[in-house]
């Protein structure tokens, strides 16, 4: 019996072999085609600075259950955080200076400027936390957006920052402190380390993109 | 018809036996150890998995990149890979042939995971790699053993081992070759290791985390091995490409 399934495999095997070998062969017309269109793809995304965050093809979603790209944030000054909701210690004060940065750019900017917060606890914070977490720190206006990802994606998002983060338990995860600036281009430009610092640089910053 | 397609069944078929073959993956049964960082109360289960039983070469890195033309040396995205990405290549697909079954070097974070995935794997975790790291040809931990430790720190120590073949030294007791002395390898969460310049003065949740604080924090002081991989995860970003840095990779 084992025998038989082996060879009915073998003889699958072969078969599939056989149809590849004819779509290969049914496609040689349109393979050029093909090549065009998938060069236009490329020079599409090539239209991005090499640095750009816009070139990530992760996909999020926010506190309003949206499905957003960041390259949906192109023309934006963006600052952006990451953080977890059922952080005790560190985030509280970090979402204060995103608030306080908030406060000083928001008279002086004439172009549009937004906040990003990022979870690295994607498992507990859904789109529906991370809107009460919002409503509950009087963040949420449109200027604010709070992200969901997959593991995945946050891993490599906070290799982008440079941010380092790790698991203490489950609810509880160390990670390092830092706000980050991207101009309408998506390019990284600026960081602030640490927490409570003096954000005149950081504010200078915006100020300086998001009014020119 | 039949006339046509024989001759493509042939190539098709040459084709399969130049192809390089994927590296063979060994099954690591998973268990219970305290890695270098870590207080008793931290031990890590690693869960069953199956690991390359050597880095990924040149070669196979090779057949990637045709197949996935974004990551050729001069079209690569420098988010994804800084300047030195696939440094000795002499053109986008060349390389000398001395290297050929060498562990492929000079490749970022994002290539790596991206070679991985493409294979239909993955990249290690820091505790997986450990894991398997810490057995020798005899035990599955070997990290008491002071010849061990003084045979990994010696390769350290010895230039360009990235020139090396892989799969030439003792395998250890799972069967994988070359965790040690060949390249350092890329994990997929490198960047969990709180040890980085920043991270001293504001990782408020851990504090043994401060200036120094590394140190007083690893479990294990006689493992300076360890300590020092641990330290350069801590340094990397992930479009580092760097010369002793390859990787290898592992599924479920």
């Amino acid at each position: 019996m084992r025998k038989r399934l082996k060879s009915t495999k073998h003889m699958k095997n072969y078969i599939l072999l056989l149809l590849l070998v004819f779509v290969l062969f049914s496609c040689n017309n349109t393979t050029t085609d093909e090549t065009n269109t998938t060069n236009n793809a490329v020079e599409a995304t090539e239209e991005f600075d090499e640095m750009s965050i816009f070139q990530l093809p992760s996909t999020w979603k926010t506190q309003n259950n949206e499905t957003v790209e960041f390259k949906d944030f192109q023309g934006e000054v963006l600052v952006v955080v990451m953080i977890y909701t059922s952080c005790k210690a560190a985030c509280p004060r970090l979402v204060a200076d995103m608030r306080n940065i908030e406060a000083k750019v928001k008279s002086e900017a004439n172009q549009p400027v937004k906040y990003i917060l990022v979870s690295i606890d994607p498992e507990t914070d859904t789109p529906e936390r991370l809107k009460a977490f919002a409503i509950e720190n009087q963040m949420d206006t449109e200027q604010w957006v709070f992200l969901q990802g997959s593991d995945e994606n946050t891993r490599e998002f906070a290799n982008i920052l440079a941010v380092k983060y790790k698991e203490i338990s489950p609810i509880d995860f160390s990670h390092s402190n830092i706000i980050s600036i991207f101009n309408q281009q998506g390019v990284l430009v600026h960081q602030q380390e640490g927490l409570g610092v003096d954000n005149k640089t950081t504010v200078d910053k915006i100020i300086e993109l998001a009014a020119p | 018809m039949k006339f046509n397609v024989l001759p493509l069944v042939f190539i098709l078929l040459s084709n399969i036996t130049i192809a390089q073959q994927p590296t063979k993956t060994v099954a690591i049964k998973g268990g219970k150890y305290i890695p270098l960082y870590g207080t008793d109360s931290s031990v890590v289960t690693v869960k069953d998995f199956h690991m390359d039983i050597h880095p990924v070469t040149h070669q196979q890195y090779l057949d990637f990149v045709i197949a996935n033309p974004k990551w050729k040396k001069n079209k690569v995205t420098r988010l994804f890979a800084d300047k030195g990405y696939l440094m000795d290549w002499t053109s986008d697909t060349t390389f000398s042939n001395t290297i050929s079954n060498s562990p492929v070097n000079t490749v970022s974070w994002y290539a790596a995971k991206a070679y991985c995935e493409y294979v239909g794997k993955r990249l290690p975790t820091v505790d997986e790699w450990e894991y398997v790291a810490m057995a020798d040809e005899t035990k599955k931990d070997a990290r008491v053993d002071s010849l061990y430790n003084q045979k990994i720190l010696s390769s350290y120590e010895t230039p360009k081992t990235y020139l090396k073949q892989v799969g030439k030294t003792n395998k250890n007791i799972w069967g994988v070759y070359d965790l040690h002395g060949l390249v350092w390898e890329w994990t997929l969460d490198f960047n969990s290791v709180l040890i980085s310049g920043e991270s001293r003065k504001d990782v408020d949740t851990d504090r043994n985390l401060f200036c120094a604080g590394g140190a007083v924090g690893a479990k294990d002081l006689m493992n300076y091995a360890a300590f020092m991989r641990y330290a350069f995860r801590g340094s990397l970003k992930a479009n580092f490409c760097i010369k002793n840095l390859g990787f290898r990779c592992v599924k479920d």
